[in-house]
Order: C-alpha cells, then structure tokens, then sequence
C-alpha cells in the first residue's frame, strides 16, 4: 500500500540564514597602538609593540581612522548611529589574545539597524543588518611538529590589533544564493568605501553563517548550526546549500539538528561538525576602562557622509542614465568599484565617436576581451599591465581605421602581456591600417594581374571570386587594411576589366 | 639644634632643602646618593623596603645630574633628587615585578611615562620598592618576596599596597618616592608611616606604564615628609599623556606657589559617615585636634554628608576585582613571566597551572570575586549595581563640593597593625580602607599627612579635594605642618613600641 505518511519535500522547508562578516580595515596603523597594519607577507612578529604584545603596563588608543571607517560603512548600511558609543572587553584565554581578552564592544556598537539590497530574480529584497560594531584582530598561531613527532604551536602575533569591523545580518536570507549576493553586495560596497581590501581568500574578509530550516508556515526558527571555513563567495553558497539539505535530510528522517559549529570543507564538498554548543562561552563582557565611552556628534557625522564616496547602487543609475548603457552592462561595471574606474577613466580618454558608442565601444573590450585575459591570467585589474589609457589609445586608433578590429584584438593581447601603450606598438611597427586607396589601388592591379581564373570567374558571375581576391590583397598588406575598403576598390577594377 | 645632624645625615633632609644645597653646590648629587645608598644599606635589612636597589645605575645617573647642575641650565627641583619607585611602575631595563613571582625575572623593554618624566627632570632612581602583589593588599604582607616592617615598630606593617614607598621615606631610604592608590594604597600606608601621600585625581598622571590592578581606580602619586615635597614632585610627573587614552587634558598649574600658608576662609567638609564607632579612639583624637587645629588657621568647618560612603566598600570589592580578574589575563606563561607550560599536558592545564602556582592567594582571591561578578547571571546583580554605587558616590562628592573647599577625615580607622594579625581575616583587612575608598570611586584628589600619634604610632589625617584640586589640599597640609611638628618626627627602627612623639629622637 502506499505511504500515507510521506514526510514532507524539500520544498515543504523554508531556510534562515544570517551572516556575521567580519573585514579588516585599512588604516594605516593598528587599532590601538601605532604598528603598521599592512604586514602582508612579513616575518612573523615583525609589526608589534609592547601594546599590541599585551605587555605589562601598556594602554590602548583608539585609531581615530577606523572608528570613521566604520562610521563610514554604518552610514552606507542605513544604519542608525548613536551619540554614545564604547567598547568592551570580552574575556577568554587563548594563546592568539595576548592580553586575555579582545577589546570589542557589546551592547552600544557604532552601528545598529540597516540594511543593505540585493537583486534577487530581477527583484530588489532588502536584508537588515542588525549592528556592525569595531573590534581588533587576534594574532595567529602555526602549528608544527619536532623532530620527534611532537606537535607544538607558534605565535604570530603580527595580525593581534588590526581594526576589525564585524557586520552581522538580520536572518532574513532565505537561499543560500541569497546569501552569496548579500556576501556580494556587502563585499562591493565596503571596497567602494575603500574601507577594505575585500579579499576573501587572504582572510582579510570573512564569513560565518548561521544557518536552520524550518516548516513552511511555522513561525518557530529551527535550531540553527554555525557554519565557519567559508573562504569565497562560491563556498558560501555550496557551503549553505549542503547544510540546508543536510538539515531537511535529517528533520525528514525524523532526526533533530543539534546546536553546533560547524567547518565547511572545500576538497569534499560537506560541512563537518567542529564543536557542539554544550560549553557555551560566557565571554563576561563589562566596559573597557581604559577608554572612555566615544561621543559622535552629528556634525562628525556629516562630515564622515562628506567624504562617502559613491556608492555602487547609485554608479551603476548613472552609469545607465549618463553612458546609456545596458542594465546588464552597468551591472557589471559597477560591482567592483575598481572595474568602475577603469571604465570611466578609459571613457573619458577616448577622443573620438559621440559620448554613447564611446561608452560601449570602451564597455565592450572591458567585460569582454579585457575580462577574458584577467580571468585566463587570474589577475586583477588594478594590476592590469593595460591601463586606460592604453585601451583608450586603442579604441582611438580603432574608431580612426587607423587599425582593424582584428588589429585591435592583438594589439590589446600584447599591451596587456607586455604593458606597452598600444599606440606605441602601432607606431614602432608601422602596422598601421592601409587606408590609402591610391596604394591600395595599386596592390589591387597587381593583385588582379596576377589571379587571371579568379578574374575570369568573377566575370562569368561568380560572387566568391571576390572575397578569394580580397584575401590576396589582405595577405599582401599584411592584414592592415580592412576588407570594406578593399572590396570597393576590387570590384571597379574589375568592373572596369570586363567594360 | 637639628643643623649639624641633619648636614651629617643628608637623608634627613627634604627635597627642597636638599634642591637648594645641590643648586648651591653645598652637596653634590653623588654625595647625596649615596648617602641615601648607605642609608639604605644600613637599615633596609630591618625594613625591607627595597625590593632591587640599583645603586650603579643611581650613581651613573647621579654623575649627570651634577654635570647638569654644573651647567646650571636646565634644571627642575628633582635634578639630582634621589627618589624611590614603587614596583608596579614599568622601567625600563629594570627588573619590574610588581611584587609577584609571576614577573620575578620580567625587565621591562620600555619605560612608563612617569619613569621617563622623572628621568628627564634630572631625578636618580635608587630601587625598586615592596609592595602587596599587584597591588593587592593594605600592608604589604601580599609581596611575594616578604613584608616591610613599619620603621616605627618593625613588628607592625607599614600598610599597602605602597607600604615599600611608604617605609622607604618613612625610614630616609629616599628622599621622595612614588606610588599607586586604587583604593588607598598610598594614602593609608602614609597615615600608618607618618609620612605624606598624595593620591592625584583620576586622570592627573599617566597610567601608561603602570602596571594594571583596577584601571578605572589606579593612580600614581607621590609619597614625601611634607607637603612641599609632594608638589615639588606632583609638578613633574603631571600632565596630558597622548599614551593613555584617560588622563586629561587639564593645564597643570604651579602647586608651590599655592603653598601661601593661608587657609582663611576655606571650607572645611566634615562628613558625618567619616567618624564612625570602629574607628580607634586615638585615631578620632588626633583627627578631632586637626579639626580645631585648622580652625585656628581660619578655616571654616561646615558639616557635610556623603550619605553613599557605607556602599563604597562592597562597591569597590566588586568593581576593582572585576576589573583585576581581565587586567590579569595577560598573565598566560606564553609570552613573558612566570611559566610551567613544559610540565603540562596542554593548552587548559599549562594556563590553569602557570596561574595557580604564579599568583599568590590573595591576587587569586580576586581574580576570583572578579570573574564571579562579572559571570552571565550574575552581572547585573553585582558589577553593573557597584557601578551604580560608583555614580552616587561621585554625585556625594559633586554635592559635597558645593558646601566645602576641602573635606577632612581619618585616613584609616587604626594606626598600624603587627604583621600577620589580618593575613587570615581579608574582611578585616579590607575595612583599612573604609575611609580612602570613597575617593576613588570618586574620582577625585585626597592626601595622607602626619596627624600626631596614638601609643607612639603614627595618625594620618586624611584631606580630599573636587577633581584637579591638588593645589587646594597641598596648601591646606602646608598650612597645617606650618603650625605642627608631627611630619618632622622620625621614628627609631626598633622593634620595640617607640616613645611617643619624642623631639630627641631626631637626633639619635
Ligand atoms: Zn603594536
């Protein structure tokens, strides 16, 4: 007999997702004392100092430029700013904090209550951001082995004391594409902010998702499970994807979700239970007494909104409305300010054609030629060796017919390659486009005299002999002149052969 | 009669007696220094206020302030001046233990703000002094390395937690040294030593470089045998500091030239809640006579009330703790200190270990109270109520100010107690600073001067001021030696009870 009793289809569940990012800011010194925040790829505790060391006797001072940063990136979340802010301390040992605790805040943080949108199926879906408050980074630990087999962990504590800026989300996202475009959005507007490098895969940018699925319908939040180890956009949306099938797999069969972290693994795709909730931490937060509270004034307030540049959001209406170009075109351009510039910088380094094909004659070599490079390079495209002027000489020389479009192509392969000014190479190897009909003229007769079937073909009727005569002359002039302007020249030689 | 003892005894001197002799070329700085080195080699076995006497490094420094004297420019009142530093401020290259084993072997890689300042006035660093652990304590019994005796009985403690700062002016082992108050860590242990001691207002001197117990609490001050020392050294450690975040930015004004010796007019606050049942009677007597002492000077009683005063002191035992148990974290064995991290088995025991057997009990105590305080369920009960206390403490004091210049009370209910008598009874010794508390959580600005004795033992009196209100409290102890002799008294170092108040005794 047939089951009445099937358990409810995947699609009978609603997914909860909320997001806790955390960015490191790009001040130039730490978040309380004066160490360089850019260590990169220095030795290990080369940028510290006895206050980011948690020396006995050592005091903070707040840095000025990340509390703005971060007022800066509350502001563009639409978030509500008080006039009374402070930090706190939370308390744990680990050997990565050296002062045994982490000076964060807790119940007044810089920013509470915005929101940021996505386009979710071509419609806009507001996600609200519950606070975002300014912390410090802890420093790391590296874990080897001795001679013998014995594990052991060193300390680095270059990363302890860098501005950190956490964001954490409303539960509002209900797909885990959803929550990549959250991801997405939220990383595009901190770039454009240039608040933060916005690099998932160095660890400046992270993310952490709490995750719980529930019956359509119930109002209930289901127990949720914290997913950590989400490295890129794509493991953020594979990542959800997995444990919200995981999740319904188990309420199917009857099963509960256990409160717990757990740890996305790339190579096999699956998430993995880290440590379950039994031991909950109680971080034993109080006001941090060596700083007193922050008082933000309004007038501080517009003078942060002041220096806001533009925002994605509104790049891409104007791009739209000022270039005409494509939603989609715009879209694209705009999603990371540093494509956004390019293309501006570019636009407006191009003399020729009127404002609109100049725009999506520019557009098409970025999303196209120049963004199939950078990916088959895996470069980036502040560190393009072709910069907007070069592209911008090109599409010159283009719209002039000084070169083919063919020319073009290649020409922009090796600026790119090589870094040279495409106007440098066409000038250096002559490869000019031929544009001369007088010279053309001449490589036609010769052409012509010297293909006498072809001539006898195109007489009798045959339309193909001319293109086999085009080719002729374009092998001669070594690809530099255009096929629409030999053709002409071909065919009233001809004509005039056979009158 | 006191002249010809007193220029073979240079230790006897105050700082500005002896600023002038160095100016005058009388002594040099050398001289001077060691005859505190010497000072200090004949009685600090006795006292033990010393935990490090740096005695090369002094004379090095020593040989610069004379090179600076002889130039002639450039000179402040400490040029020369050899002074004390309690061992919870961080020098530079000098060992700083803060008198815990966790620190026995950490020297510092830089130098606090305050040593730096004294470094530039051209003062000379002798040692290091005893101290309770991390400045737990109210007799110096905590010390890790052993107590200090009180030089007026070396059987009783000189207070704490600066009872080392304390004993070592009490005793002439410096001329001037410094301390920390948290909760009356200068002030109680300058009442039992008959000495002055000088708890600034929050935020007057710079904390950085001062090794934390109660950060909101904390602050250095000096200890010296009067009140013109006390501004002599007030002056050159006070002052803005870009380094810590709390110390204001208030103009620090001239505090000699506010020593007029005039105090007519001025309204003296006297708090009911300070004269109390518990209080020793000898202790509200010579209290009771500096009352009437002052207004013989002309100033103008005014009876006060500071109604919260009973809540300070659970108050304090809640916020200093909670404080402590996060300022003491960074005490892991993984970076510096104390450590036994080799015997463990991992990460949890190697801390729980090293901080067992690093801390001593009273520090563990605290760490203890601190952590339970401030524990989910309990801190609105505990930390976030003694928060409270804290704002109506501070509103007592801001009422206060408006009836009175300055407020008079007992600096500590008793005069020194023998050592050992407390060591298992902490609320007993916690009720030493019944009386100092207040001002921290307050805030504001209160000193400890000699206020005659009781069985031989020294009285202080205590004098709070509104907040930057040094100069206010400096004068009206100036004032008061004016027309005293008590702060010239100096005590025998015997282990016997000392005869009472005997002038002979300054010439043994
Ligand atoms: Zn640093």
């Amino acid at each position: 007999m047939t089951a009445t009793t099937h358990a409810p289809a995947e699609t009978d569940y609603e997914i909860v997702i909320g997001l806790e990012v955390h960015t490191q800011l790009l001040t130039h010194s730490k978040m309380f004392c004066p160490c360089a925040a850019d260590y990169a790829d220095d030795a290990p505790n080369s940028h510290v100092c006895m206050i980011c060391m948690g020396m006995p006797g050592v005091l903070p001072v707040v840095n000025q430029q990340a509390v703005e940063y971060t007022l800066m990136t509350g502001l563009a979340l639409h978030c509500s700013i008080p006039e009374l802010s402070k930090f706190d301390r939370k308390n744990y040992f680990y050997p990565d904090l050296p002062k045994g605790y982490q000076i964060s805040q807790f119940d007044l943080p810089f920013c509470q209550d915005g929101y940021l949108e996505v386009e979710v199926e071509g419609a806009l879906k507001r996600i609200g951001v519950t606070r975002a408050h300014l912390e410090e980074d802890t420093g790391r630990l590296l874990h080897r082995t001795d001679a013998y087999g014995t594990g052991f962990s060193l300390v680095d504590l270059n990363r302890a004391g860098i501005p950190l800026l956490e964001i954490v989300s409303e539960p509002d996202m209900r797909t885990a594409e959803e929550a990549r475009l959250y991801m997405q959005k939220l990383r595009s507007i901190l770039v454009y902010l240039g608040v933060s490098s916005g690099r998932m895969e160095e660890g400046s940018l992270r993310c952490d998702a709490n995750i719980s699925v529930r019956p359509r319908g119930q109002k209930k939040l289901g127990t949720k499970t914290e997913i950590k180890n989400m490295n890129s956009f794509r493991a953020v949306q594979r990542a959800l994807e997995f444990e919200a099938a995981r999740q319904i797999e188990v309420l199917r069969a009857g099963g509960r979700i256990i409160q717990e972290t757990r740890g996305w693994v790339e190579a096999k795709g699956i998430t993995v239970s880290q440590r379950t909730k039994e031991e909950a931490n109680d971080y034993r937060y109080f006001p941090e007494p060596d700083l007193p509270p922050v008082h933000i004034t309004r007038a501080w307030i517009e003078e942060i909104r002041a220096k806001m540049p533009e925002l994605p959001d509104a790049r891409r209406e104007r791009f739209i409305s000022d270039y005409g170009l494509s939603p989609y075109d715009a879209a694209v351009l705009t999603d990371d300010r540093a494509w956004a510039d390019f293309f501006e910088t570019t636009v407006a380094s191009v003399t020729t054609g009127d404002p609109t094909t100049r725009a999506k004659s520019v557009a098409n070599w970025v999303t196209g030629d120049l963004a199939r490079l950078l990916n088959a390079h895996g470069q980036e495209i502040v560190t393009s060796k072709l910069t907007p002027a070069g592209l911008a000489g090109l599409v010159n020389a283009l719209d002039a017919g000084t070169i083919s479009g063919k020319q073009a192509k290649e020409l922009l392969e090796r600026a790119f390659a090589t870094g040279e000014q495409p106007a440098d190479i066409i000038a250096r190897e002559g490869i000019a486009q031929v544009s001369d009909v007088g010279a053309l003229e001449t490589v036609a007769r010769d052409i012509i005299a010297a293909n006498p079937k072809a001539v006898e073909d195109y007489h009798k009727g045959k339309g193909a002999a001319v293109q086999f005569l085009i080719g002729q002359v374009m092998r001669q002039t070594k690809g530099s002149a255009k096929p629409d302007i030999i053709q002409p020249i071909l065919v009233r030689l001809l004509d005039a052969l056979k009158g | 009669m006191a002249t010809a003892a007193k220029t073979n005894e240079p230790w006897r001197w105050t700082i500005a007696e002896a600023g002038e002799k160095l100016r005058a070329k009388a002594i040099s700085s050398v001289e001077l220094t060691q005859a505190h080195l010497d000072r200090i080699a004949a009685v600090d076995a006795d006292v033990h206020a010393y935990l490090l006497v740096t005695g090369e490094t002094a004379l090095a420094q020593a040989r610069e302030a004379d090179a600076r004297l002889a130039k002639g420019d450039d000179l402040t009142p400490l040029t020369g001046i050899p002074l004390g530093i309690k061992d919870v401020i961080i020098t530079q290259g000098v060992t700083t233990t803060a008198g815990s084993r966790f620190l026995e072997h950490f020297v510092p890689p830089y130098s606090g703000t305050v040593a730096q300042r004294l470094r530039t006035a051209g003062a000379v660093t002798l040692g290091k002094l005893n101290m309770d652990e991390f400045a737990m304590g109210s007799s110096t019994e905590n010390s890790a390395y052993g107590p200090t005796h009180n030089p007026w009985d070396l059987t009783r403690v000189p207070g704490g937690s600066s009872g080392g700062s304390a004993a070592a002016v009490a005793a002439g082992e410096a001329m001037g040294t410094l301390g920390s108050d948290t909760g009356g860590s200068i002030r109680q242990p300058a009442a039992l030593t008959n000495t002055v001691g000088l708890k600034t207002t929050y935020g007057r001197v710079s904390r950085f470089g001062l090794i934390a117990f109660a950060s909101s609490l904390d602050q250095i001050g000096p200890f010296t045998r009067d009140a013109r020392d006390a501004a002599l050294l007030l002056q050159q450690i006070a002052g803005h500091d870009p380094r810590d975040a709390t110390s204001a930015n208030v103009p620090v004004p001239d505090y000699t030239a506010q020593l007029t010796g005039d105090i007519r007019g001025l309204r003296m606050g006297i708090p009911k809640e300070y004269f109390v049942e518990g209080t020793e009677p000898g202790v509200t007597a010579a209290v009771q006579a500096a009352i009437e002492t002052l207004k013989g000077l002309g100033a103008v009683p005014v009876e006060i009330s500071l109604p919260n005063t009973r809540f300070g002191l659970p108050a304090y035992y809640i916020i200093a703790p909670a404080e402590a148990s996060a300022n003491l974290s960074r005490y892991d064995g993984v970076k510096y200190g104390f450590s036994v991290r080799n015997e463990a088995t991992d990460l949890i025991d190697s801390l729980m270990r090293t901080r067992g057997a690093g801390f001593g009990p009273e520090v563990r105590r605290r760490i203890m109270l601190g952590t339970y305080a401030l524990s989910s369920g309990y801190y609105d009960a505990y930390y976030k109520r003694a928060e409270q206390v804290r704002t109506l403490i501070r509103r007592d004091f801001d009422a206060a100010f408006t009836q009175c210049d300055f407020i008079i009370s007992p600096t500590s209910p008793t005069v020194a107690f023998p050592i050992g008598d407390r060591v298992d009874d902490p609320y007993a010794m916690y009720l030493a600073d019944l009386f100092t508390i207040p001002a921290n959580l307050g805030g504001i600005c209160g000193l400890s001067m000699p206020g005659g004795f009781s069985a031989g033992l020294p009285v202080g009196v205590q004098i709070l001021g509104n907040h930057f209100a040094e100069g206010t409290i400096l004068r009206v102890a100036d004032a008061f030696e004016r027309v005293t002799d008590y702060h010239t008294q100096w005590p025998t170092l015997a282990t016997a009870k000392p005869k009472a108040k005997k002038a002979a005794s300054k010439e043994k």
